[in-house]
């Protein structure tokens, strides 16, 4: 304020009232609104630079080493890879569905919603850590215990460095999505959004699709590398 | 010399001149620009001064014409530039067909070369004048680089692959031979000195007289190596083992079981030794074992240089004694 | 016309005065200063590691420190100067605080996500510096594979993540900037009537977002690699130590144009003003800032002419290289012809104007002779490349920021420094550093290797009289802390406009309110209408 004053939340403070989510230094909600939304946008740019220096690696190498990268893929086990994705793409429609919600006005839908994306979230977590667990137990876990047979080896254990990077960075991001959603729900169950405002579901919902996004690159990238004679 | 004080290194080799042509044509360029420029700020800075702060400029925005211009002209001398440098480039990466060849590793902090004949140095590498010489080599550890000044030339020594730099030395002199890549604690103490020497000496030298020999060229330690690791077996010469021959097969062409097609320089060879199942000849299974781990550098430039002399009929001569 | 300032007592600085309110703030300017204290920390630190570097290769022989000290010198001085005082310098301290303002906005798109950039920022800083306090890192500050995953006994691991960290700051401003340039303009100010200094942010903040993730996967990658014994540039393993130098460059060589463009941006604000007119072809020159951020991108191999790559792949960087080298020829060529019929202030943010074309000119056009292949192959690697990034960075990166320094201090403060102290300083700094740097050019085509503790006598007395010129650039750097201390006790009262500028920041009073302007400015003229107006002093 300009005498120094600080006005509490909601009470009059020196200009006509306004929404409650507006923040000061923007001129009215819609401003608000596209300028959160090209943020989000721009920062989702950042992240497929990110993924896109380790899918860089990756391509190199698979171009030089095939034969390593066809027994590497093989080692994965593509039905917890499948059930992954039908669960993330899954979730990317209840999460849709969350945000229907939340610009209907929907408020108990919009919390449902959101849990169960957060469900299908954990759950494909919890498949990972299985996963992730197989691939301890068989020793291919790169490093001095990583062991392999046959001459292709050290090119199958780069394969492996690359599996365990790019799906650790996107469980990463999982885990930050499934945190990100237990704060949208959380203000959604104290029914902080309504048809007018409820940008912080459309934001979050804008990441969990890209996290959905990269996980359907990574799945044939690392799973269905040259499986057309060998389904198991 | 700018009052007896060097600018330039010695030019030691062919190349040497054309490169430092080429430097002092682009200063020539650039001071001009540049000479331009600074006279233009301070002429302006000073005339057009207003100690008060209280006048305004003229009301000046812009010329496309100039602007056109000076975006233009510098482009056309920017591709002149580009064409001259990339000319000298090619001549420097672009060695001679015939070349004396020697071998080299960096490793942490010492360059060793070896010759052909068997002869071995460390951070001290001898050749002759007038005759264009080739390096071949690797690391053993991290990166480093191969730099001699003199000569102009520099490459990286890549742990895995191999590097090469080629040149023609023209003045009997010694040279400084520097490490150019950062490579730890006595980065700056891996360095050795080029012995430019008259063909004479330089036979000299390789007779014994002050040369460490090995016993035995490295073509000669490469055909028994070719014995003990069994290659013979399966690379008969008349081509009817399980793996290919290998005679002539050094700076051949080779089609590859996917169908395209390689050039069987010494990068190749060495893959083929080092990690077979990468490049397989076509009409070829893939069976041959890989010796990573089972042989050191020294072994697979031996074997390199055994596998080039294995010409049709008598053995190619790479050998330090023939003249080109 | 310009009217009267309304001035009010109460500014940034003084309405609120616990620790808390600094750091938890969420306004701008408030935030560049905290960026400021940081930055000039690191610089601090950078110079000290510069000073000893210097001081040892006074001789040739390694008496002062031992290699592995001197090792791990150089590479922190790589390190604090790239990263925590190049990158973040002009965007991060003069942006923020100036940018909002340029554009008649009360703050940025996401002021607590500014807040959350300067606390990552000073985290990523601690770490590195705790790195420091460990030991060290000897990789240089390129953190070359294998040498840095497998070679280096140092902490590579802690200064990596220390930089990895710090990549947010980066990233969160650039989004922040864009975000605010795009949606928070003045009414009236249209993209051309936008001063160049924000061009240039723009631009900067492009190349922030789009190319600071790569050297953050890279450098996980070279964490992953050393600490968990991933695999993915072991030559052992089949591996490319090759691609994790394309990697690196990817991101790297787009950094040193994050490290120039606003700088450019200041000259162009500083330029406009003292010599009293419009920058000459301003679309040219918002155009070339556009220019360079996106061709940076396509460049990045230059770096590697010797590492491996094929010829061929060469011909296209080199070409590409020279490319880039045009909107920045174009930007200074705009910059002379504005002087031309100006009405030229000498005060002493125009003398590191002066600096700045001289040394950059020298700089960029060196970097002429190392797009060049033939040369290249015998300077790179050497101290011809050392002295070129050098005038660019220092030359050219840091006279800019000094120039925007000595340009904004007044609204920052409110005060004034001593305009012969502010001149003393720049001229000591322009001969130091050219005595400095340019015996180099000539010691790198001589031969000398860059990054090298030890070297033959013949050097030596070229390195002299570098050595000698960094004490004279070391006092140089040093006196502005002295006079823009003593300003803020003892210095005149700058008021709202004390040069007389164009720009929509000195349209409010110095230090300026807490919210900026009291109302929303409507804007109706192009960013450098000295010409139209009767200029008053406020």
């Amino acid at each position: 304020m300009p005498d120094g004053t600080i006005a509490a939340p909601g009470e009059p403070h020196g200009h006509p009232p306004h929404h409650p989510a507006l923040q000061h230094h923007f001129e009215d909600l819609e401003q608000q609104h596209e300028a959160s939304t090209l943020g989000m946008w721009l920062f989702l740019v950042t992240e497929v630079m990110f993924f896109g220096g380790l899918i860089l690696a990756y391509s190199l190498y698979r171009i030089w080493y095939p034969t390593a990268w066809a027994l590497g893929s093989e080692e994965l086990n593509i039905y917890l890879g499948g059930f992954n994705t039908i669960v993330l793409i899954g979730s990317s429609l209840t999460m849709a569905l969350a945000v229907r919600s939340a610009q209907t006005g929907a408020q108990r839908a919009t919390v449902g919603w959101l849990l169960f994306t957060m469900a299908l979230g954990l759950t494909f977590l919890v498949v990972k850590f299985f996963e992730y667990k197989e691939k301890f137990e068989k020793f291919h876990v790169p490093g001095p215990n990583f062991r392999f047979e046959g001459p292709e080896s050290p090119h199958v254990q780069i394969f492996f460095s690359l599996y365990f990077a790019l799906t650790g960075v996107h469980a990463l991001h999982m885990i930050i999505g499934v945190g990100l959603m237990s704060v949208i729900t959380t203000m959604a169950y104290r029914k902080r959004f309504s048809p007018e405002w409820h940008t912080p579901v459309e934001l979050a919902g804008l990441y969990w699709h890209f996290v959905d996004i990269v996980w359907i690159f990574l799945f044939p990238l690392l799973y269905l590398v040259d499986r057309s004679h060998h389904i198991v | 010399m700018l009052f007896g004080f060097p600018l330039f290194p010695t030019q030691a080799s062919t190349l040497a001149p054309e490169i430092d042509n080429l430097y002092l044509g682009v200063i020539a360029i650039t001071a001009f620009f540049a000479i331009i420029v600074v006279v233009c700020v301070i002429f302006f800075a000073i005339k057009y001064r207003d100690h008060t702060g209280d006048k305004v400029g003229a009301p000046i925005t812009g010329s496309v014409p100039l602007e056109l211009g000076w975006s233009f002209i510098p482009f056309v001398i920017s591709i002149g530039i580009f064409v001259w440098a990339s000319v000298v480039f090619f001549h420097l990466v672009r060695a001679p067909d015939q070349t004396l060849d020697i071998y080299s590793t960096g490793k942490r902090w010492m360059w060793r070369f070896q010759h052909i004949d068997g002869q071995r140095e460390i951070n001290e590498l001898h050749v002759p004048v007038g005759r264009a010489v080739r390096v071949v080599f690797t690391s053993e550890d991290v990166l480093h680089d191969l730099f001699i000044p003199a000569f102009r030339v520099k490459a990286d020594a890549v742990p895995g692959r191999y590097s090469a730099i080629w040149f023609e030395a023209t003045k009997v002199g010694e040279y400084h031979l520097f490490c150019a890549e950062y490579c730890g604690t006595n980065h700056s103490g891996m360095i050795g000195t080029v012995y430019v020497m008259e063909p004479a000496d330089y036979q000299a030298w390789l007779a014994g007289g002050g040369a460490i020999n090995s016993g035995g060229s490295m073509a000669d330690r490469g055909a028994q190596l070719f014995t003990q690791l069994a290659c013979v077996t399966c690379h008969l010469g008349d081509g009817s083992g399980r793996g290919p021959s290998l005679v002539g097969v050094f700076g051949s062409t080779i089609t590859l079981n996917d169908g395209t097609n390689v050039v069987a320089d010494e990068s190749y060879l060495r893959e083929s030794i080092l990690t077979s199942q990468a490049k397989t000849v076509a009409g070829y299974q893939q069976l041959m074992p890989t010796f990573q781990g089972l042989v050191n550098e020294n072994d697979v430039a031996s074997l390199i240089e055994y596998i080039k002399s294995m010409q049709q009929g008598a053995a190619r001569s790479a050998s330090a004694q023939a003249a080109p | 016309m310009q009217t009267q300032v309304m001035e009010s007592p109460v500014n940034y600085i003084n309405h609120r005065h616990t620790v808390a309110s600094w750091l938890l703030t969420k306004d701008h300017k408030r935030i560049g200063i905290l960026y400021l204290i940081v930055v000039s920390t690191a610089f601090a630190l950078g110079g000290i590691f510069a000073m000893l570097i210097r001081m040892e290769l006074t001789t040739p022989a390694g008496d002062l420190l031992s290699a592995d000290v001197y090792n791990r010198m150089f590479t922190m001085h790589g390190v604090t100067m790239v990263f925590f005082v190049l990158v973040p310098a002009v965007p991060a301290v003069l942006g923020n605080f100036v940018m909002p303002l340029m554009i008649g906005a009360k703050d940025v798109a996401f002021p607590k996500l500014n807040l959350l950039s300067w606390y990552v920022f000073t985290t990523g800083f601690i770490f590195t510096v705790t790195a420091m306090i460990l030991g060290g890192v000897d990789t240089g500050w390129t953190f070359y594979t294998p040498y840095s995953t497998q070679g280096s006994e140092s902490n590579v691991l802690i200064t990596g993540i220390g930089v990895f960290i710090t990549g947010f700051s980066s990233i969160l401003t650039g989004l922040n900037f864009m975000v605010t340039i795009h949606r928070m303009r003045a009414p009236g100010m249209t993209w051309f009537r936008l001063p160049l200094f924000i061009w240039a942010l723009y631009a900067t903040s492009l190349v922030m977002v789009l190319g600071t993730p790569v050297i953050a996967i890279t450098l996980l990658m070279l964490v992953l690699e050393r600490g968990l014994h991933l695999g993915i540039f072991d030559p052992r393993l089949g591996g490319d130590p090759v691609l994790f130098q394309h990697l690196f460059w990817f991101y790297s060589h787009p950094a040193v144009y994050i490290m120039i463009l606003p700088p450019m941006g200041v000259i162009s604000e500083v330029i406009a003003c003292f010599s009293r007119k419009n920058v000459f072809g301003y679309s040219f020159v918002a155009f070339s800032s556009l220019a360079i951020a996106v061709f940076g991108f396509l460049v990045w191999a230059h770096h590697l002419f010797v590492a491996g790559i094929s010829p061929y792949s060469a011909l296209i960087f080199s070409f590409l290289s020279f490319a880039v080298a045009i909107p920045s020829a174009v930007k200074t060529f705009n910059w002379t012809a504005t002087l031309y019929k100006g009405a030229i202030w000498w005060k002493t943010p125009m003398m590191f104007v002066f600096g700045f074309l001289g040394l950059f000119l020298v700089g960029g056009l060196t970097g002429l002779f190392l797009a060049s292949l033939g040369l290249d192959v015998h300077l790179t690697d050497t101290y011809f490349v050392v002295a070129h990034f050098h005038y660019i960075m220092v030359g050219g990166a840091i006279m800019g920021y000094f120039a925007g320094l000595h340009y904004w201090w007044p609204k920052m403060t409110g005060r004034m420094y001593n305009d012969t102290l502010g001149k003393l300083a720049a001229l000591l700094i322009f001969v130091g550093f050219n005595l400095t740097f340019g015996p180099q050019f000539i010691l790198g085509y001589l031969g000398m290797p860059r990054r090298y503790h030890v070297y033959p006598p013949e050097f030596q007395v070229l390195n002299v009289l570098s050595s000698a010129g960094a004490s004279i650039l070391a006092v140089g750097y040093v006196l502005p802390a002295f006079y823009f201390l003593y300003s803020l006790k003892y210095g005149a009262k700058a008021g709202a406009n004390p040069w007389k500028a164009t720009g929509l920041e000195w349209t409010t009073q110095s230090p300026p309110l807490p919210e900026n302007f009291s109302q929303t400015p409507i804007v109706t003229e192009g960013a450098y209408a000295y010409s139209k107006r009767e200029i008053k002093v406020a």
